[in-house]
């Protein structure tokens, strides 16, 4: 596909107080492209994802969604955030809610389905990932990987044109990550635009289209991962790769 | 399963922790018979203590008083069950308009800053004055003068405020990556805070809220203080006209006898929201 990205983001700059998050940061993303961010803990990935996701304002720099610039202060902020999908790493499901509830929430109420419509869907996709008997459960007689199935059915319900996923199996134990990243390879093969933060380099060497290496708030190299994790340019991705793998 | 008996070491740590447990429960007892023995022999032997008994502890007094008091206190759980939901309505109001953020609501929120201000600062028995006293005095059209209605107003007015700032703090408590969490799905912040906060804020502030209805259900005897016929009015009625104060013991055991099952409710409900959140926790 030519033409517009269905993500370009063009000199964006982040700062709390006096600390910059991100600086001058470029990032295109292309329909059914799956693209990583990489790098160390407060290199900025996680607060690049929320800009994205209009969680948090902007302070310069645009980001275009689809053509529409999304930073614009007039922008219907509700109808952006429903064309994508978020995913937390601490799952952030509503507690007082059954699995099944989480996921319908925003089919009922932000796109209007019929409370029949939105079961529907919401009990093919679990079934699909393996969560159809934890339907009517509450969060917390889930384990963390399963929490995280439903977080990620929950985002995608809707079927956004964009998933945002920041390190999704981070608070996991290691042997329920597998299970996580088994939907985001099944999403990622299905086609869906994927952004995600992460720290699983096997992974992304795997399944990303790009892998960009972000350094205190810089996106310091990008490019395809054989080269980005195999070859890489900056003498800091090669430290971070070392220290990482 | 193969059979278990315990070893020779863990039969002598449970011999051991049944002394212990034998010197623990005598140690308790020794100290409550200490204690209450003490209070005990000072009321007794107080100087006063035959006097005492005569006008606040005579049983003939109890008996003779106890159906005025009784009707008495059904206007007390009347007044609560009737201000007791209205100030669940206007607290929760008043808390959610507080939690908004839409311009035009400004004054809205405005009002509702002023009036937890004022309100928590005007003891109740001045509002319960103010509003029996004053408000037939306007004679204004429509407004009932019942001595009722407006002191379950008063109380309604005065508890809101109170229980408006309880549901405040609660809906604050609520994580705000839940908040983030409604917000990436595409939620407003209207239906954020109608499915996603209330509902969790509600659930935490229960233990606080009832602490609150036991303040409650006490403090509709202020409203006795201006003329309806609770059970504090009738134990002054009947000691102003019998010399004895036995009537207020009586009409206090009425209300104890109320709160202290909501209190015990309470710890219990407490309680198991602990349990239920540490259950949770990561």
């Amino acid at each position: 596909m030519t033409g517009e990205p269905l993500l370009r983001i063009t000199n964006l700059r982040k700062a709390y107080g006096d600390k910059v998050v991100l600086h001058d940061v470029q990032l295109t993303v292309r329909q059914h492209d799956v693209v990583c961010l990489i790098g160390a803990s407060g290199s900025g990935k996680s607060t690049l994802l929320r800009c994205i996701d209009l969680l948090e304002p902007v302070d310069d720099g645009e980001i275009h969604l689809g053509g529409v610039e999304i930073t614009d202060p007039l922008v219907d902020v509700r109808s952006v955030r429903s064309r994508m999908g978020m995913v937390f790493q601490a799952y952030n499901l509503f507690p007082h809610m059954t699995v099944l509830e989480n996921v319908t929430l925003a089919p009922r109420k932000v796109h209007g389905l019929s409370a029949a419509d939105a079961e529907d869907r919401a009990r093919t996709l679990l079934a699909r990932f393996g969560l159809a008997d934890k339907a009517d459960e509450h969060p917390d007689r889930l384990s963390g990987g399963q929490q995280q199935r439903v977080a990620m059915v929950r985002a995608i319900v809707m079927e956004p044109e964009l998933v945002l996923l920041d390190e999704v199996t981070s608070a996991l134990d290691p042997e329920l990550v597998g299970e996580v990243l088994d939907i985001v390879r099944d999403l990622a093969e299905r086609g869906t635009t994927l952004l995600l933060a992460t720290h699983e380099m096997g992974f992304a060497r795997e399944v990303a289209t790009n892998v960009c290496f972000l350094h205190e708030g810089v996106i310091l190299e990008q490019g395809p991962p054989a080269q980005v994790l195999g070859d890489p340019r900056e003498e800091r991705t090669r430290q971070f790769l070392r220290r990482v793998l | 399963m193969t059979a278990w008996t315990p070893s020779p070491r863990q039969a002598e740590r449970d011999a051991v922790r049944r002394r212990l447990r034998t010197r623990r429960r005598l140690v308790a007892s020794v100290a409550t018979l200490v204690v209450v023995g003490g209070l005990v022999t000072v009321l007794v032997l107080s100087p006063g203590w035959e006097t005492f008994q005569e006008t606040f502890l005579s049983w003939d007094h109890a008996k003779a008083s106890f159906p005025a008091i009784l009707k008495g206190f059904a206007w007390n759980v009347l007044m609560f069950l009737v201000a007791e939901p209205l100030i669940l309505l206007l607290g929760a109001l008043v808390a959610v308009t507080r939690s908004t953020v839409s311009p035009a609501l400004f004054p809205l929120r405005l009002l509702a800053t002023v009036y937890t201000d004022v309100f928590r600062g005007i003891p109740t028995i001045l509002l319960i004055y103010i509003f029996v006293f004053g408000v037939p005095a306007l004679r204004l059209q429509g407004v009932t003068t019942s001595i009722f209605w407006l002191g379950i107003t008063a109380l309604v007015l005065s508890y809101g405020a109170y229980v408006a700032e309880v549901f405040r703090s609660g809906i604050e408590s609520i994580h705000p990556s839940q908040v983030a969490s409604a917000d990436a799905l595409g939620l407003s912040s209207a239906q954020s805070m109608r499915f996603v906060v209330l509902p969790q804020a509600v659930r935490r502030v229960v233990p606080p809220l009832l602490n609150d209805f036991a303040s409650l259900q006490k403090d509709t005897a202020l409203v006795g203080a201006v003329g309806v016929f609770d059970a504090l009015f009738a134990a002054r009625d009947y000691t102003n006209f019998n010399f004895n104060f036995t009537p207020y013991v009586v009409a206090a055991a009425f209300f104890v006898a109320l709160t202290v099952p909501m209190a015990r409710y309470t710890d219990w409900l407490a309680a198991r929201y602990a349990r239920r959140e540490g259950a949770g926790a990561r």
